[in-house]
C-alpha cells in the first residue's frame, strides 16, 4: 500500500545544479511545497518520473534569498510566486513574476511565521493540548452580528 | 439522439413538481440536526467539534441551559451526531427551509427543568 | 504587424463558471500571450489543520471542492494513515474505490454538460445533467449527501453499503450505460462538435511532460499518466489500464474523458464483484507524528495531499495541490497561437476547477 517516497536533503546552493541533472533525467516537476518550521521555512521540491517520487529538501532562513528554477522547469513559476505570497521567501529570477500579485490576500504574507507561529510540538507523555482558545473567540464573535 | 428526442416528447417533464410533489429522501440523507433536550447533559463537545461553528451551548444558570444551532451556517456533516456521548442528537432527512434573513436559521433549545420550553421566537421572523 | 490587445476574460464570463481570470494579449484575432490570475475566492483552508484535529479535519478535506470532494478526503485520510501506520480494512478500500469512482463518473458526466453548453448546445446539456442525476441520487442512497459524500475517515469508512444495494448500484449503472452511449455518441460524431474541437488547442506529448500537465490533459496528448496505477485504495485488486488519446486537441481530451466514465463504470463492476465481507473501519490511536505525500488521481489529474504532524493532535502541515493549479502552466501554452473563439473551448477542455485552485 505503501508508496516508497525518497527524501533527499540538499544543499541550497545545490538546487539549481540538482534540478536540471534531474530534468535532463527526464523528471517531471510535481510540486513545491514550503513548510514553516519553528524559525525557518523548509522547501519540499517533488519530481516524478515513472511513479517512481523523489523529493529534494532544504531549509531557508526568512530572509534568505532562493534561486527560482523555472528557468529550468517552465511550470514552476506559479508555486514560486504561490511561496513568494504565502510565505514571503524571496525568490529571484522567476520567469513570470507576479510580484506579490498572485494571491490578493487581505493579509501580507498570511503562512509566514510572524503570521501563524508553528505550535510546540507536545511533551511526550503529557496529556494532548487543550482546545485552542480561538474556536470559543472566533465562536462568539461569528454570533454576535447575527443576533441584532 | 432521435430516440432521445421522441421519448422526450411522450415522456413529459423530467423534473419535479416541487411543490405539488415532495422529493423523496432517502433513510441517510443528511438533512438538519435535531436536538433531545431532556437527554442533553450540555458537555458542549458538539459545539467545540463542529467544524462551521455553527452550535453554541450556555449554561446560563444551574437550571437554565439553552442549546443552539444555526442552520444555515451547519454544512450536515453530521460530526456532532457521532461525537454526543448521550446520542441525543439525530441527523433527519429534511433539508432546511429556505429563509430570508440570516437570523431565520437559528434555532435555540431551552432547558429549564423536566419540562421543556421551545424558544422558537426568533423562526421565520 | 497588428495592433497589440488585452482582453480580459473572466472571472465573470458566460462559459466559465468558475472565477479564473486571464489577460488575452491578441494580435487581431490572435492570442500571442495569456497571463493567469487566480486568487478570486481563496479560503486558506490549508491553515486551518492547526485550528481542528486531525479527525475532524476530514469534514474539512471533503469540503475543498464539490466535485472531488470524495478525492480529497480519501487523500487526506491515506495520507494521515500512512503517517500513523493504519491498515485500513480491506472492505473499506474497495468502498472507497467505489465512491470515488462514482465521484468520477458524476463529474464527468457534469464536464460533458458544462462543456456542450460552452460551445451552444444547452439541450445536450440538460441531457447531460439528467444522466448525472442518476448517479447522484445512488450517492445519496450509498452515503447520504448527494455531492459531498461525508463518508470517508481516517482508518476506514463511515458507512458500509450492503451486498443488495451494491448490486443494485451495479444494475442501474450498466441500465444508464445505454443512455450514456446515445449522449456521448453526439459528442463523438455529431458534426458540429467536431467542427468546434477536432484540431483546437492541440498540445504535444513534449509540452504535457515538461509543463507537468496531469489527468486527462496529459493522458489525451498521449502521456499515460494516470495515479491509480500505483495502486492506492483498492485499485491494485482491479484491472485498470490508464485511457489514452493521441490527438492532443480538445476532441481528444473530449474522448478520455468520455471513456473514462464507461471504464469507471467497469471498475466499479469488477469491484462489487471482487469485494468481500469484513470489518469497515479500525479504531485510531495516537497522534500522528510524521509527514508523508499522498498520490491520488482526481477527475482532474494527480493530487497531492501533504501532511505533517508533529505529535499533537492538531497537524503542523497540511498542503494540497491540485490538478488545475499544476494544469494551468499547460493551459498558457495551449492559449498561445489560438483564436479568441475558441478560448472558452479550450478553458473547459481543461476542466479547471478553481474552488480547488483556491484551497
Amino acid at each position: 500500500m505503501s508508496e516508497p517516497q525518497e527524501i533527499i536533503l540538499i544543499e541550497k546552493n545545490n538546487l539549481l545544479g540538482i534540478v536540471s541533472d534531474l530534468f535532463a533525467e527526464g523528471y517531471r516537476l510535481v510540486q513545491i511545497g514550503c513548510t514553516t518550521l519553528q524559525s525557518a521555512y523548509e522547501l519540499n521540491y517533488s519530481f516524478d518520473k515513472e511513479y517512481h517520487f523523489k523529493n529534494l529538501r532544504f531549509t531557508v532562513a526568512p530572509e534568505e534569498e532562493i534561486q527560482s528554477i523555472s528557468v529550468i522547469y517552465p511550470n514552476a513559476f506559479l508555486y514560486e510566486n504561490e511561496i513568494h505570497d504565502l510565505f514571503g521567501l524571496t525568490i529571484k529570477n522567476i520567469t513570470i513574476d507576479y510580484q506579490g500579485k498572485l494571491y490578493r490576500t487581505a493579509l501580507k504574507v498570511p503562512f509566514s511565521i510572524e503570521n501563524c507561529p508553528v505550535p510546540e510540538p507536545p511533551k511526550p507523555k503529557k496529556e494532548t493540548p487543550p482546545e485552542p482558545p480561538e474556536s470559543q473567540k472566533q465562536n462568539s464573535a461569528d454570533t454576535k452580528p447575527q443576533e441584532d | 439522439m432521435t430516440k432521445t428526442v421522441v421519448k422526450n416528447l411522450v415522456k413529459g417533464p423530467a423534473t419535479l413538481m416541487y411543490p405539488k410533489k415532495k422529493r423523496f429522501f432517502t433513510k441517510i440523507t443528511r438533512g438538519s440536526v435535531e436536538i433531545d433536550i431532556q437527554k442533553c447533559i450540555f458537555c458542549g463537545i458538539c459545539s467545540k467539534r463542529c467544524p462551521t461553528y455553527a452550535i453554541v451551548v450556555t449554561k446560563v444558570t444551574k437550571e437554565c441551559k439553552e442549546w443552539e444551532i444555526d442552520r444555515l451556517k451547519c454544512c450536515a456533516c453530521n460530526l456532532c451526531v457521532e461525537v454526543c456521548p448521550k446520542k441525543c442528537l439525530s441527523m433527519t432527512n429534511q433539508y432546511t427551509p429556505p429563509a430570508r434573513d440570516r437570523t431565520a436559521g437559528i434555532h435555540k433549545q431551552i432547558f429549564t427543568g423536566p419540562e421543556i420550553l421551545t424558544g422558537k421566537e426568533e423562526e421565520h421572523s | 504587424m497588428a495592433h497589440k490587445n488585452i482582453i480580459p476574460f473572466g472571472p465573470q464570463h458566460p462559459v466559465l463558471p468558475e472565477p479564473i481570470h486571464f489577460d488575452l494579449v491578441t494580435e487581431d484575432e490572435k492570442i500571442v500571450d495569456a497571463i493567469p490570475s487566480i486568487s478570486y475566492v481563496h479560503r486558506g483552508l490549508e491553515r486551518l489543520v492547526e485550528k481542528r484535529d486531525f479527525i475532524d479535519f476530514v469534514h474539512i478535506a471533503d469540503r475543498i471542492c464539490g466535485l472531488c470532494s470524495f478525492m480529497h478526503c480519501m487523500g487526506y485520510c491515506q495520507a494521515v494513515e500512512e503517517v500513523m501506520g493504519i491498515q485500513v480494512p480491506e472492505r473499506a478500500l474497495y468502498l472507497r474505490s467505489i465512491w470515488a469512482e462514482l465521484a468520477r463518473i458524476h463529474s464527468h458526466i457534469f464536464w460533458l454538460g458544462v462543456s456542450a453548453d460552452a460551445f451552444g448546445y444547452e439541450s445536450l446539456f440538460m441531457q447531460s445533467l439528467r444522466l448525472r442525476e442518476l448517479v447522484l441520487d445512488i450517492i445519496e442512497e450509498t452515503t447520504g449527501g448527494r455531492v459531498i459524500f461525508g463518508s470517508c475517515k481516517v482508518g476506514g469508512v463511515r458507512r458500509d453499503i450492503d451486498s443488495e444495494t451494491l448490486k443494485g448500484l451495479v444494475a442501474r449503472l450498466t441500465n444508464m450505460k445505454a443512455d450514456l452511449d446515445e449522449l456521448t455518441s453526439v459528442f463523438i460524431n455529431d458534426y458540429s462538435i467536431q467542427h468546434r474541437l477536432v484540431g483546437v488547442g492541440f498540445f504535444s506529448k513534449e509540452d504535457a511532460y515538461t509543463l507537468g500537465c496531469v489527468g486527462p490533459m496529459a493522458r489525451a496528448s498521449g502521456f499515460a499518466l494516470d495515479m491509480r496505477t500505483l495502486g492506492y485504495a483498492a485499485y491494485k485488486f482491479l484491472e485498470i489500464e490508464p485511457v489514452v488519446e493521441y490527438g492532443g486537441d480538445c476532441y481528444a481530451r473530449c474522448l478520455v474523458r468520455i471513456r473514462e466514465i464507461f471504464q469507471s463504470m467497469d471498475l466499479i463492476r469488477q469491484a462489487a464483484g471482487k469485494i468481500s465481507e469484513g470489518p469497515i473501519d479500525v479504531k485510531v490511536k495516537g497522534t500522528p507524528n510524521g509527514e508523508y505525500f499522498s498520490r491520488v488521481e482526481q477527475p482532474r489529474g494527480e493530487v497531492i495531499h501533504y501532511v505533517k504532524g508533529n505529535g499533537s493532535k492538531f497537524l503542523q502541515r497540511f498542503r494540497v495541490r491540485v490538478p488545475t493549479f499544476t494544469n494551468i502552466p499547460g493551459m498558457i501554452k495551449v492559449l498561445k497561437g489560438s483564436q479568441v473563439a475558441d478560448v472558452p473551448n479550450i478553458i473547459l477542455t481543461l476542466d479547471p476547477c478553481i474552488s480547488c485552485t483556491e484551497r
